[in-house]
């Protein structure tokens, strides 16, 4: 009996460990073929194809990349911009209504909440918004508009409602009522202290939203020094697919751009930022995920 | 005239909570609600330069036409039969996974590997393409240089539709799983463990521990997920098909799905009229279904009700 449900576990980890290696090793590939085609020569690349361990070590990529910096840096301020003003006011805002929804002396909190989940259920799509957008509120080549649609979800308010009634007994609430606090005094001095956790959680998810959103550029922005960081590199990846392209078909040499090591170079700098920030901030993540699966 | 127990009281009463809810209050006022009013597009031969409700109407002839060119079926067959691969393999393997790596006990291996796993998630979409444009581009990809040194053909993955069907599942389970195995895997800390002591003592291996005790425990987030999948399941992943597919028509067959053709209409061709009428048929039609599958699951379960 013993020694059979010793061999049955030795299998079962076995088994485990092997799966999880290989997913392991499969998310990761990606990254590293990145990663070692950046400081590859670019014309070990086209030569030799992308191969996991740079076949010709090169910092031509960076180099052709921080010759003419101004434009990726213009890029990365518009997109630090829009991911600090919009995590700030959708904080504000997502936490002033999580408070409200869970207070339980609040008549219209479910009126309100189903007007928020709706908007998940039902929508007017893309287009009359894209008109409202641009032909109505004129907000076209603003900043305005890299901000304001990232603002909240119906998801993230409703991670927000869950924290807060988690986090803030109602008896706390009640008391500092009695001690003559009113809603707004509560919901600073108390409510955010007392759910930083949930804050930091929502905070995250939206501060990676909007370093990732290339779709408002695409959509909003004709004027290429208001390109958002990821919009701007999915341009940069096309003109020099096209810039290749035409080499190849004319016969013509392209001269001495390297096209294929810039665009891994250009990639490794717009993800830089995530992957270092990525081991501090997981946890927040994965707390959010485990209390978000809670309904309410 | 006012109720001195209605609204109005109540306004005034709890006038500083009503002020804290304003402005996510308008925001959905400005962004959700008044797009709906465009609706009335779909029902147009739209015109730039006149307003809304003098562009002249056509009734339903958008919709027919996306009907008898058997675009609207195509692209409804697509996003669904994506959406419900993306639901079956997503679900099925993540629970595999969370299940293997909870039974691993060594500490800094199991929060390594979950880190790694969960990482592909917080990349974006545009780097995405990056990636698959590596490995599979027919010139210099890792696949075909992979392919070469063992003497094989390269393969034209870029003018292979059928190819696309596996690459997308592929790679949104690559994005994905990291993120839905973080869930199952916090329902499994959640198991107590006096249910798997009680059966070691019964004599059950690890094998029916899991068959019999982790995989029924996990039946409510599995469901409270699925039925939260199905609620959208008319709206396809926008990001991921665009970034992968983008314009080459070449795919479109086995690729297009509602919110790509939408996006298409509106950004390449601007034909207001067709794409909000796509559009609209996307959102009523998965509206519909939203109310169907929330009605009988209340009839057979209220507990997992959306709504």
């Amino acid at each position: 009996m013993k020694i059979k449900e010793e061999s049955s576990m030795k299998w079962f980890r076995l088994i485990a460990f092997a799966v999880i290696v290989l997913s392991s090793a499969a998310c990761l590939f990606p990254f590293l073929l990145i990663v070692s085609a950046s400081l590859t020569q670019n014309e070990a690349i086209i030569r030799d194809g992308y191969n996991l361990i740079p076949t010709v070590f090169s910092l031509e990529g960076y180099e052709t990349v921080f010759r003419f910096p101004q434009q990726v840096l213009r890029a990365y301020g518009v997109t630090a911009f829009t991911t600090v003003a919009g995590t700030a006011l959708g904080l504000f805002f997502m936490t002033m209504a999580g408070y409200v929804l869970q207070r339980k002396d609040f008549k219209y909190r479910n009126f309100f909440s189903f007007m928020i989940y709706f908007t998940t259920l039902f929508g007017g799509g893309l287009v009359p918004w894209y008109i409202l957008m641009t032909k109505y509120l004129k907000l076209t080549d603003t900043m305005t508009v890299l901000i304001f649609p990232g603002l909240m979800t119906p998801f993230l308010i409703i991670l927000m409602k869950n924290f807060i009634r988690s986090a803030v007994p109602d008896e706390v609430i009640e008391s500092a009522k009695i001690d003559g606090a009113n809603d707004f005094t509560i919901y600073s001095r108390i409510v955010l202290q007392l759910s930083m956790p949930g804050i930091a959680t929502v905070g995250l998810f939206l501060a990676l939203q909007y370093w990732n959103d290339w779709f408002t550029s695409s959509l909003f922005i004709n004027d290429t020094t208001k390109y958002q960081l990821q919009y701007y590199l999915y341009n940069v990846i096309n003109a020099m697919s096209f810039v290749a392209q035409m080499g190849a078909g004319t016969g013509v040499s392209l001269g001495d751009m390297p096209t294929e090591s810039t665009k891994m170079a250009m990639s490794i700098i717009v993800t830089g930022p995530i992957l270092f920030l990525y081991p501090f901030v997981q946890r927040y993540f994965v707390k959010g995920l485990t209390i978000g699966a809670v309904k309410g | 005239m006012f109720k001195k127990h209605g609204i109005l009281k109540e306004l005034v009463a709890n006038r500083l909570m009503f002020l804290m809810l304003l402005p996510t209050l308008l925001f959905f006022l400005i962004n959700s609600y008044t797009p709906m009013v465009g609706i009335y597009y779909a029902f147009t031969q739209f015109d730039f330069n006149t307003s809304l409700f003098n562009s002249q109407f056509v009734g339903l002839k958008n919709f027919e036409f996306l009907w008898k060119s058997g675009v609207l079926l195509k692209l409804t067959l697509n996003t669904i039969g994506y959406n419900i691969a993306f639901i079956l393999l997503g679900n099925v393997l993540a629970i595999a996974l969370a299940i293997l790596l909870s039974e691993l006990k060594t500490q800094w291996f199991k929060k390594t590997t979950q880190s790694i796993m969960f990482l592909p998630y917080f990349v974006s979409f545009v780097i995405l393409s990056v990636i698959v444009y590596n490995v599979f581009n027919y010139e210099s990809g890792f696949l075909n240089t992979t392919l070469a040194k063992f003497g094989a053909e390269p393969v034209d993955v870029y003018n292979t539709p059928w190819i696309w069907i596996f690459l997308i599942i592929l790679f949104y389970l690559w994005k994905n799983l990291g993120y839905s195995m973080v869930i199952y895997l916090a329902t499994i800390t959640g198991i107590s463990d006096e249910y798997y002591e009680a059966a070691k003592i019964d004599g059950a291996n690890i094998f029916q521990r899991v068959w019999y005790i982790t995989v029924p425990m996990l039946k409510t987030t599995f469901v409270m997920l699925l039925l939260f999948a199905l609620g959208s399941i008319m709206k396809g992943q926008f990001d991921l098909f665009y970034q992968l597919v983008g314009n080459n028509g070449m795919l479109y067959n086995t690729t297009d799905i509602l919110d790509t053709y939408v996006y298409r209409s509106l950004k390449v061709t601007f034909d207001i009229g067709m794409s909000t009428a796509a559009g609209l048929y996307q959102s009523l039609f998965g509206f519909i279904l939203i109310m169907t599958v929330n009605y009988i699951i209340k009839k057979i379960n209220s507990d997992y009700a959306l709504f």
